[in-house]
């Protein structure tokens, strides 16, 4: 086990205090398997403990800890330090978001917008107990299965350029949430999520830049599940032309 | 307060070489546009008779039309390959539990491409 | 009002795409043959008028120019979008104005032939 040496240059931001964010640099030394987010925490507890950001599991699971790490929108408990080895690693909050304290973002946009895209099983008509539970095959899962990964860590949030162009615009994870549900063979709400879906904020809003899944740390590919969205949309509108919009 | 930074809307995609790639990509579509009103060109050309379709073919033969035909060959190829990329995405085949891999979709498109554009050569007695 | 006209101009883009990325450059390559004076038999006049008589090769030929155009407006709209022309409307009348004006004079010329 060896050492590593990093500086960290983080953004720090007191919304009480400073106008604008500044930058201050952290040298620490490194076990060679940490990841960024354990030299973070080497910070705040050895260095300077007004550091404030998100993290929890550590493994990848809970989205908590995504951030800019030189310009990249990353999981900090999943990029090694020794990529950054005897160099300067640029810290800061995930772009496109307003910064709330230091490296924590406001993410009120990103919940309300997975809200608006009903991110449930929907039925025109719930089976009654006595008829058993709803049944899905192994092939009806796998066909949406890859959609559900999502952790919510908001990194295609941070590199979709349209986001950062159109901050209405509802978004990679959103929309692939709206996508996995159409998806479920057990969900008979596309109808319903159509709105949505469908408005310029909607799916179209994406230009196919394909950033998000470049990012994305689980592998959802959010990019495949809009373009799929948009074929399915476009299906649906048409249908509403000649009035068979209810599916 | 939360601190809300500032984007550039009009450099913003020379921030990352991704970026900047995928704008090159979307001004393609300049060169598409262009080649179809080029062909509309021609087609106005036919209904206006042989001395005015001549005037179109020697048009086609001045240098800057050479030029441009030149980069639009190239665009246009480019256009194709990107766009049978990724429509393997855009258009998953599930057989059972699994997915025909992309590879075998984006071929199959490549194969028609070729047959496609070979017909055409030989409908224009290129061979 | 906005939302339909996305997902029915996003179709044309998709098609367009489609199309275009199948027969567009075996198109430009005859026609860069003929700019280098060495034009493929198709491109003599009387061949090509035989060729755009046919009723099923004008519907092409129309069904060609039309989604490429009709492609081109609507990705150039989000294009110049992303270099910051923020004027959208403008934007996607002028590029959807020149689409539609390109469709209908293709279809005139074509029913001259």
């Amino acid at each position: 086990m060896s050492e590593i040496q990093i500086e960290l240059e983080i953004l720090r931001y007191d919304p009480e205090k400073d106008r604008e964010p500044h930058f201050e640099t952290y040298a620490v030394t490194c076990q060679d398997d940490w990841m960024v987010l354990d030299a973070i925490n080497y910070v705040k507890d050895h260095l300077d403990t007004t550091l404030s950001y998100r993290w929890s599991c550590h493994m990848a699971v809970c989205g908590s800890c995504g951030m800019m790490i030189d310009g990249e929108p990353k999981l900090a408990c999943k990029a090694p330090v020794s990529n950054y080895a005897n160099q300067k690693a640029r810290i800061e909050p995930l772009a496109n978001f307003p910064i709330e304290r230091d490296l924590v973002v406001v993410m009120d946009d990103f919940m309300d917008k997975l809200k608006r895209v009903k991110p449930f099983v929907i039925r025109k008509e719930e089976k009654p107990i006595e008829e058993g539970e709803y049944r899905q095959s192994p092939a009806e899962l796998k066909k949406y299965k890859q959609f559900t990964l999502c952790i919510n860590c908001l990194c295609c949030y941070a590199a979709c350029p349209q986001y950062a162009l159109i901050p209405e615009f509802i978004g990679p994870a959103a929309l692939t949430m709206a996508h996995r549900y159409n998806q479920d063979s057990r969900d008979q709400g596309l109808a319903e999520r159509h709105d949505e879906v469908a408005a310029p904020v909607g799916a179209w809003d994406c230009s196919f830049a394909g950033e998000c899944s470049e990012v994305c740390p689980k592998h959802v590919d959010p990019a495949a599940a809009l373009q799929q969205l948009k074929i399915a949309t476009t299906v649906q509108w048409y249908k509403g032309l000649i009035g068979m919009g209810g599916k | 307060m939360a601190y809300v930074r500032p984007v550039s809307k009009t450099s913003w995609y020379l921030a990352r070489r991704s970026y900047t790639v995928h704008m090159l990509q979307e001004l393609t579509s300049i060169f598409v546009g262009m080649f179809a009103l080029i062909l509309l060109w021609g087609i106005s050309a036919v209904a206006g008779g042989p001395d005015t379709y001549q005037a179109f073919l020697d048009s086609l033969r001045s240098p800057v039309m050479v030029v441009i035909l030149w980069v639009s060959t190239v665009v246009m190829f480019y256009h194709a390959v990107a766009w049978f990329s990724v429509t393997p995405k855009a258009m998953p085949i599930q057989r059972g539990e699994e997915f025909v891999p992309a590879g075998i979709i984006a071929g199959a498109h490549y194969a028609a491409w070729f047959v496609v554009s070979l017909l055409v050569l030989l409908l224009a007695g290129v061979f | 009002m906005a939302k339909i006209n996305k997902a029915f101009f996003w179709s044309l883009f998709a098609a367009g795409g489609t199309l275009t990325a199948f027969v567009f450059p075996v198109l430009v390559l005859i026609v860069l043959l003929s700019a280098h004076g060495n034009p493929p038999e198709i491109m003599g006049f009387e061949q090509m008028q035989r060729l755009l008589s046919n009723w099923l090769v004008k519907i092409a030929a129309l069904g060609t120019v039309a989604l490429a155009l009709w492609h081109a407006a609507h990705r150039l709209r989000t294009a110049l979008h992303g270099l910051g022309l923020r004027a959208d409307g403008a934007v996607a009348a002028i590029g959807y104005g020149v689409a539609l004006l390109g469709t209908v004079l293709t279809a005139y010329y074509l029913l001259q032939i």
